[in-house]
């Protein structure tokens, strides 16, 4: 069957169109972040930046307390990803390779858990860490991280476990591995993209989170990289090259690592997601 | 073997056959013991941070919401029981009913609109050739990537008062009248960058899963729809929505619950203002408990919008339940 020229050009005229707008935001905050200010406050929108200037950059990182946001957004989101995944994985395999009663129940209640509406229970969640003196720390704004990527966490690792043949196991331990050993050995390393996918969600998730750091850490010194982004425009007024660089530096390491990991991580997100 | 019956009987293999063979003869009583307590050992610890960090904060945000707790309250350390007060001074108050049904409008617009634009973009990037296909897809990628608050804040610079492009091209295109137009200073101007920096940011996720989706549709279905005479249109009802109705339902649920708490996007771009005007529940509840210091309150309306929240998805939740129970049952 062939298709008029009309029927051919529609949708890659359509496609070129939702491109540009899916872009656009993306591109128009990088290009911002490295105008010149008269560039970026000209009657006219200068399309594509030709004078290119760090200025804003400097502006962004020489805010106060920058690199203490850096360390902290740093150390809550690495300390909430590992943890989640160490107690994933124990709960992963059990769900994909055991049998017992009530798997289907732990599986239904991860993935309400998956649900758990976060932004509404931060009030509790103020109350609770403030009995235990521990506002402005980081070790709750951890644990709380590591609870939010968790049910996520096992319910993707768990397609994973499951994807790994049993076979494989069952013959390390014919030839006399331990159970740990057969894990270690066999499951872990064929195991190892399935982490870096979910990981990077959980990353993302952990990186991102602002309602709750918002609440709990009024001190500068345990507040992290998206307090600093959204307090920014007040700092600055309207300076939008320096907002702009700050976006970009918070957005890009994030941005780099979807685009390499999306595909991989994708299935695991569904399979965790839409079905238990 | 030998070997096998000597190692501790606790392989996953073991446990399979022990606890799982339906059909495969009497297990061995040792072999069950250990292997029917391994999984709950492997699942204590994330049942026990579920408990400790989800569960402790929900029963603390029930208990809070019958408590006078105040500022006054709360420096003092002091805890007041007063019943089911908030409860009725929420209920019977206007403000919650106003703001539960602006959340509920405002979930319905998005959700339409995301599911219905996503649709659109997954069975376009189905009908792409392979290069446009990719291109189209690192875009969307991109968008789907973009960490909430930097979205926010690049959509405030896109729609700013003086030298957002926005009003820029709405100038060039003839409405001049928008050349200096403050979108956060009118209550639907304010939802409807909101709304745009949403579905933008929400149709990835729906078109990437719906092209994933159509793409496990078998072939044949569509040869023997061509053979029954069945057009365009035809085999699209008939094979292609069919087959992608479970994809639709689970993803209109998923973003029924992103889009109802979306509380990073509406308090970032204009903190629930003009005038409190664009509070949803989540940031009326985080406004009233914590902005204005009435924590009881605050806890009791987060309650509320809790149970509306599993009001929203009740239906898909039940066809969950129901589908995990018959699984359960054939196992």
């Amino acid at each position: 069957m062939k298709r008029s020229l009309f029927g051919r050009i529609w949708p890659n005229a359509t496609a070129v169109v939702l491109f540009i707008g899916f872009v656009f935001p993306v591109y128009w905050m990088i290009a911002t972040a490295f105008k010149p200010t008269g560039d970026i406050i000209s009657e006219d929108p200068v399309w594509f930046p030709t004078d290119i200037t760090l200025d804003h950059f400097k502006t962004a990182t020489g805010a106060d307390h920058f690199w203490t946001f850096v360390t902290n957004s740093l150390t809550v989101t690495v300390l909430a990803v590992v943890f989640s995944l160490v107690i994933a994985l124990a709960g992963s395999f059990a769900l994909a390779r055991m049998r017992f009663r009530g798997r289907r129940g732990f599986i239904i209640g991860f993935m309400l858990a998956q649900m758990a509406p976060w932004e509404v229970m931060i009030i509790a969640m103020y109350m609770i860490v403030r009995d235990a003196s521990m506002l402005n720390s980081l070790v709750p704004l951890t644990a709380f991280y590591t609870m939010m990527i968790l049910p996520f966490t096992i319910l993707t690792l768990r397609g994973f476990v499951a994807a790994v043949p049993a076979e494989l196991e069952e013959s390390a331990m014919v030839d006399g591995c331990t159970r740990m050993q057969a894990f270690r050995r066999v499951i872990l390393p064929l195991l190892a993209p399935g982490l870096m996918a979910t990981s990077m969600f959980g990353f993302i998730t952990a990186w991102n989170e602002f309602a709750l750091v918002l609440v709990l850490n009024k001190d500068a010194e345990a507040q992290t990289l998206p307090l600093w982004l959204t307090s920014f425009q007040t700092v600055f007024g309207n300076d939008w090259g320096a907002t702009m660089a700050a976006s970009t530096l918070f957005a890009v390491p994030i941005l780099i690592l979807f685009v390499f990991l999306q595909r991989r991580a994708v299935s695991g997100l569904t399979a965790g997601a839409v079905k238990g | 073997m030998t070997v096998q019956t000597e190692r501790p009987p606790s392989g996953p293999a073991d446990v399979r056959r022990t606890a799982g063979g339906g059909g495969s003869g009497r297990p061995n009583p040792r072999a069950s013991r250990v292997g029917a307590l391994a999984p709950y050992l492997l699942l204590l610890p994330a049942c026990a941070a579920t408990v400790l960090l989800l569960g402790w904060p929900l029963l603390k945000d029930l208990l809070l919401s019958f408590q006078n707790l105040n500022m006054a309250q709360l420096i003092q350390h002091v805890t007041e029981w007063n019943g089911i007060d908030n409860y009725t001074e929420v209920l019977t108050g206007e403000d919650f009913w106003r703001v539960t049904l602006r959340s509920i409008l405002f979930t319905a617009v998005n959700v339409a609109l995301t599911m219905f634009l996503g649709s659109l973009v997954g069975l376009l990037l189905a009908r792409l050739g392979k290069r446009m296909r990719f291109t189209l897809m690192i875009g969307l990628v991109l968008a789907w990537a973009m960490p909430v608050v930097a979205a926010t804040t690049v959509y405030q610079w896109l729609f700013a008062q003086r030298f957002g492009v926005v009003n820029w091209v709405l100038d060039k295109l003839g409405r001049h009248s928008m050349a200096d137009y403050s979108w956060t200073s009118d209550q639907m101007s304010t939802f409807f960058v909101v709304t745009v920096l949403i579905v933008w940011m929400s149709i990835p996720f729906v078109a990437i899963n719906l092209y994933a989706a159509t793409t496990t549709i078998p072939g044949e279905l569509y040869e023997a729809a061509a053979l029954d005479g069945a057009g365009a249109w035809k085999s699209f009802t008939t094979v292609t929505l069919p087959f992608l109705r479970p994809f639709l339902y689970a993803t209109t649920f998923l973003e029924i619950i992103w889009i109802f708490k979306a509380f990073v996007q509406v308090y970032t771009f204009n903190q629930g203002g003009p005038d409190r005007l664009t509070e949803i529940l989540p940031v009326y509840a985080y406004i009233e408990g914590v902005g204005n210091q009435h924590y009881g309150m605050g806890a009791a309306i987060a309650f509320l919008t809790i149970l509306i929240m599993i009001g929203l998805t009740a239906y898909y939740l039940r066809i969950v339940l129901k589908q995990e129970k018959e699984e359960e049952a054939g196992l």
